[in-house]
């Protein structure tokens, strides 16, 4: 128990919530925005995969840090354009057609690193991210060690999700995403182009993905490692049905899972000899298969979603 | 002569081999009411899409004060001031009233939607035309009646001049379509313009200034509503004069299927409440009721899908227990689904597959399908009821409308079922194919079968049933005699008022 | 212009449509090769001959395809009743380590021709268990089965890996976290002397016969293939959703399980954490180039088994990522897709 105490109450836990919530933010964010609009994003892992590895790539070959995170966003952004090919225009299966994503991005990935990035003994590495100093907070005794010390892209995760909710909720465009995702023919009637928005949907929220990914490669971890999304991505799906479409609740989701992660990663060592490591590491994919089973039924689903749009038909 | 608000001159608009539109013309003033009479295809809804700019026609053009409107252009056609109230509601039951109404209203790039000032014209418009709504509600939340109220504020919205309304009544009760009616004359009063689409006779007489029938995608005629009949009308609309069958008396037989204090809870909520029938042998037992009143759930029970949550239900004198589908088929139970599409046909399975997926184990032998004999069935239906556009081994999705539900009812009625439960068995079917369903219904019931007819629809009732019981929220009314029910007394049922007067005197 | 549904499509086209697809998805790779720096149509040349240059790159090629063929048609079984089961690389490793602990703590005295069969249920049934929790969690709850059976690959991969590093662990093996390995009398029975190449993939190409029969021919295909295209209409007409479901998901998740078992049993004897190469994964390529057609699985296995075991060659003589193979086997899925859209529909005007 005081194992379980002391752990809660060091700063380095709340420094690593925030650190491993970071890229479930931003990919949450993505795949919500997505499917709001009405469709969903499988290709959020394979996306997540190649903006970690194209993100990284374009550090270590010399561009700064912020130039690597638009790179990903910009290349998560061409993967949503040929998502939304297939599920918008031709409208094909989402799951299908995002599997399909995936499997492309993710071998893509791997093979643009190995062309590019000769086989070596250890791993090459990048200078990533450093925590923000700000000025008055990251001095405070344990809060700042504990909640300002991060680096800049995780404020701009818990950034982006106040301001998803803000166009979500609050603005002509975020009410014309949320009618394209519930009924694309009535947004029709009303002058609303739906391809056009589901379009800019998936196009946007595959941008989140890949700043979700190169987060990965450029703050949490210095180098690029195939299989290093590690399902994050499907969890991220998971989290978007737990958040109930709602982006403040994906934040909060998305911490609260860290949370538990944080924890696991802490009370392992701790109990090393005794429980598996396995174990631990379960938790978090076991954790969004509890929080489906619990939310599924009770959420609102866009009643859209999945449902391809083709105009005059019905 | 003055320039009319609205013209409509020379549309044509082809869907592959099927001219949807044939050179229409159309004008409309200002005040005016002006029905649109057809049948189902009969190209209503194309010129209406054509109106609203969903589809560009290959000829002609729409013109609002004199100019031309921009083909194919949604935005133009609401910026000119017409709008839509579609019979398949184009609203979205999880978001808000005022949510439903505002999309679209305001530039996509606005920095913040102006709600303050939305829910102010939205309630002004509100107490204008008496359309009373909760601007905060969630849509899903609301009854039919009030989501149309909500359809036809939003389509008010934009300072609307023109009103267009797609079948509106066909979800409302008699009480609130009259309701409408008023409102919509009222609207005119007022000056707006109104067309209003239809294929109810009695609806068009009551409301329109002016009636435009349409007929096979054709103007065929315009006039008056002062100086036409229902009858000449009708015989326009449809083309021919057609006759539907007429039941011949009959002397019911035994009773096979009796409900008493039948209850069904499906996700803690009450569908049927302690409903009460008697079906015989030979008869045609009429449940009548504006749909979403609970049909859908006693067509279920009755069809083995769901099971009485308290109360009995009784088959051949003898408890039902749970037989299932397969077991009330082979009992000698007759299904006709509501739902063509979703329930009675797997579209892209072949004829004969549809024909014996609810018989399998007739047409199986351990556990392998009889395909010869399957194919034979299929055939043998194709013949007898005249099943057109394919044969055992098309995709059923490729037969029309009324082929279909000739194919459904064909395999239920081939085997003279004691019982038929045939539910909304016309919906959305030609005239023609109308006629022949309800020849199939009375031939059943010549043959002895006892047929329980759910239906909307008050004339096919009126036609077809030997006694009459409406639907309410879950509650059955007494039974009526056919002979002693017309067409208000039904109204009245239908909208929950039934008593002692009614009901228990005239229960035959 | 317009897309008009087609009404028929011929047989050619049905055949065709794959071919094209993979014709696609080769062209779209050989600019990736370009881009390399190799001269495109030798690349493919030498996939050619490392899939099928030599006795052993052919058997290899055909012990490769069979684990594919099995996850392809685990896959093509479930989608064809639109039950998506996208968890067949956690199935195939439950089915490996479950039969590497059978045969090592329990079985392993017992002769072949008991051992053998006996195992195989085993692995199996193994997989149908990590299927049947997903579906039943679809079923109670409405979860969308793609997330969990996605989400419980991980936790299977996990789960085997905690085993090998514990209570399975092969103290022979140098500390390298590895099963014990499996009776001799486990082995598949090899199909050609001085090769990798075992009775796996006889038997997972009797299993696309079987499951074509039943798909074809019984009330249970006739039910599952309904159940698939409209579940509303099948429940109408009697169809029990769920059991069909049950049912669908144990000859699925069996089918994937089987995979493992197969691969432990005829190729590698013991399991590791990277036993499979993305075998289930693949599976769904495959299941979708074969247009869920059992039989049409086994040739689409062959293609991408030629794939990845070509590639492999490719890349040791012309230093181009092996990766490569990954990158145009899930290219193919895609214009596969594309290539399906146009059959349904064709464009008018």
């Amino acid at each position: 128990m005081s194992t379980l105490f002391d752990i809660l109450a060091s700063a380095g836990l709340w420094a690593a919530v925030l650190r491993i919530a970071t890229p479930l933010i931003l990919g949450t964010l993505g795949a919500l925005l997505s499917e709001r609009a009405g469709v969903l994003h499988l290709g959020i892992e394979g996306i997540m995969t190649f903006g970690a590895m194209i993100g990284w790539l374009a550090v270590y070959n010399g561009a700064d840090l912020w130039t690597g995170f638009l790179v990903a966003a910009l290349a998560g952004a061409a993967f949503g354009v040929l998502h939304a090919m297939l599920t918008v225009t031709l409208g094909l299966s989402q799951h299908v057609a995002g599997l399909g994503v995936t499997l492309f991005a993710s071998s893509f990935s791997y093979y643009v690193f190995r062309m590019l990035v000769p086989v070596a003994g250890t791993p090459p590495t990048i200078t990533p991210f450093q925590p923000l100093d700000i000025p008055g907070l990251t001095s405070l005794p344990f809060f700042g060690p504990a909640f300002f010390a991060q680096t800049a892209p995780t404020y701009l995760a818990i950034i982006a999700a106040l301001l998803l909710g803000l166009v979500l909720f609050r603005t002509p465009l975020g009410l014309a995403i949320r009618m394209t995702g519930e009924n694309p023919h009535a947004a029709e009637s009303q002058g609303i182009n739906p391809v056009a928005i589901r379009y800019g949907a998936v196009i946007a929220g595959s941008a989140l993905m890949g700043m979700a990914g190169a987060f990965l490669t450029l703050s949490a971890f210095n180098s690029f490692f195939p299989t290093m999304v590690q399902g994050r991505g499907w969890i991220c799906i998971a989290l978007v049905v737990f958040s109930s479409w709602r982006p403040g609740r994906a934040l909060l989701g998305a911490l609260l899972f860290a949370f538990f992660d944080g924890v696991q990663l802490r009370l392992q060592p701790a109990l090393n000899g005794i429980v598996p490591y396995q174990l631990f590491l379960m938790i978090p994919y076991l954790l969004s298969i509890a929080a489906l089973a619990i939310m599924a039924r009770r959420a609102r689903v866009p009643q859209a979603l999945m449902q391809p749009y083709r105009r005059g038909e019905r | 002569m003055t320039t009319p608000l609205l013209e409509i001159s020379g549309v044509s608009k082809r869907f592959g081999a099927n001219l949807a539109n044939d050179d229409i013309s159309l004008d409309l003033a200002k005040g005016e009411i002006v029905a649109l009479l057809g049948e189902n295809g009969a190209g209503k809804t194309t010129l209406m899409s054509i109106l609203f700019g969903h589809y560009v026609p290959d000829a002609g053009t729409v013109s609002i004060d004199g100019a031309a409107l921009p083909a194919g252009k949604p935005r133009a056609a609401i910026r000119a001031g017409i709008g839509m109230v579609h019979q398949h509601f184009a609203l979205a039951p999880n978001l808000t009233v005022l949510e439903n109404v505002m999309t679209g209203i305001e530039p996509l790039w606005a920095f913040a939607s102006r709600t303050a000032r939305a829910r102010a014209k939205l309630e002004a418009l509100s107490a204008r035309f008496g359309l009373k709504v909760d601007p905060d509600a969630r849509l899903g939340d609301l009854s039919v009646g009030e989501q149309q109220r909500v359809e036809i504020l939003k389509a008010l919205y934009n300072d609307t001049r023109i009103l267009v309304l797609d079948e509106p009544t066909a979800v409302l009760t008699r009480t609130e379509a009259e309701h409408l009616f008023t409102t919509l004359k009222g609207m005119a009063r007022q000056g707006l313009s109104l067309i209003f689409i239809s294929h109810k006779l009695d609806e068009v007489m009551a409301t329109a200034d002016r009636i435009v029938v349409l007929r096979g995608g054709r103007k065929v005629a315009e006039r008056r509503a002062s100086e036409t009949s229902k009858a000449e009308l009708a015989e326009l609309m449809v083309g021919r004069t057609v006759t539907r069958p007429v039941r011949a008396p009959s002397t019911p037989g035994a009773i096979v299927l009796e409900a008493a204090a039948v209850t069904l809870r499906l996700d803690g909520v009450d569908r049927l409440k302690a409903v009460d029938f008697r079906l015989s042998a030979g008869e045609v037992l009429g449940i009548i009721g504006v749909s979403g009143n609970g049909q859908a759930e006693l067509a279920r029970l009755l069809s083995g899908t769901a099971r009485p949550s308290s109360g009995d239900l009784l088959l051949f004198g003898k408890p039902m227990g749970d037989p299932g589908v397969a077991g009330l088929v082979a009992s000698g139970i007759g299904r006709v689904p509501e739902d063509r599409n979703k329930e009675g046909a797997i579209g892209d399975m072949a004829v004969w597959e549809n024909a014996v997926l609810e018989r399998l184990p007739r047409f199986s032998r351990h556990g392998l399908v009889d395909r010869k004999a399957g194919m034979a069935f299929a055939q043998e239906i194709i013949a007898r009821f005249d099943v057109r556009g394919g044969g055992p081994a098309t995709r059923i999705r490729l037969l029309s409308g009324g082929n279909m539900q000739k194919l459904i009812l064909g395999r239920n009625l081939i085997d003279r079922p004691h019982i038929l439960i045939a539910a909304q068995p016309a919906r959305g079917l030609d005239e023609g194919a109308v006629a022949s369903v309800h020849e199939r219904i009375l031939e059943a019931r010549k043959a002895g079968t006892a047929v329980l007819l759910i239906s909307e629809d008050l004339e096919e009732v009126m036609a077809l049933a030997d006694r009459i019981q409406a639907i309410v929220g879950g509650r059955l009314s007494p039974p009526v005699s056919a002979e002693l029910a017309d067409a208000r007394m039904l109204g009245l049922m239908m909208a929950g008022e039934w008593s002692a007067e009614t009901g228990a005197a005239h229960a035959s | 212009m317009r897309l008009e549904r087609r009404e028929h499509r011929p047989l050619a086209l049905v055949i065709a449509t794959p071919v094209v697809a993979v014709l696609a998805a080769l062209a779209l790779s050989g600019i990736l090769i370009a881009l390399a720096g190799a001269p495109v149509l030798e690349a493919y040349r030498r996939i050619l001959i490392g899939a099928f240059g030599s006795r052993l790159s052919t058997t290899e090629t055909l012990t490769r395809a069979a684990p594919l063929m099995l996850t392809g048609l685990a896959a093509a079984v479930a989608f064809r009743a639109r039950l998506w089961n996208i968890g067949a690389e956690g199935q195939l490793y439950l089915g490996a380590i479950t039969v590497a602990a059978a045969s090592s703590h329990l079985l392993g005295g017992l002769p072949s021709a008991v051992q053998i069969p006996l195992l195989l249920i085993l692995g199996a049934m193994a997989g149908m268990v990590l299927l049947i929790l997903p579906l039943w969690l679809r079923l109670r709850f409405q979860v969308d089965e793609v997330v969990t059976t996605l989400l419980l690959n991980f936790v299977a991969l996990l789960f085997v890996s905690m085993l090998i590093d514990t209570v399975l662990k092969d103290p022979t093996a140098f500390g390298w976290p590895q099963s014990q390995s499996v009776a001799d009398a486990a082995m598949l029975p090899k199909l050609l002397a001085r090769s990798r190449l075992h009775i796996g993939i006889l038997i997972a190409m009797a299993l696309a016969v079987i499951i074509h029969l039943v798909q074809s021919r019984t009330v249970f295909g006739l039910q599952s293939r309904a159940a698939g295209l409209n579940p509303a209409g099948a429940v109408f007409a009697g169809v029990p959703l769920g059991a069909t479901l049950v049912k669908v998901a144990c000859i699925s998740g069996g089918l994937a399980g089987l995979a493992g078992a197969v691969e432990v049993m005829g190729v590698k004897s013991y399991v590791t954490t990277d036993l499979s190469p993305g075998y289930g994964y693949s599976g769904i390529v495959v299941a979708m180039l074969a247009g869920l057609h059992p039989l049409g699985v086994v040739l689409a296995a062959l293609f991408t088994a030629i794939m990845f075991v070509g590639a492999d060659g490719m890349s040791r003589s012309m230093g181009i990522p092996s990766y490569i193979a990954d990158v145009t086997v899930a290219l193919s899925l895609l214009t596969m897709l594309v290539a399906l859209f146009f059959t349904q529909y064709r464009i008018r005007r």
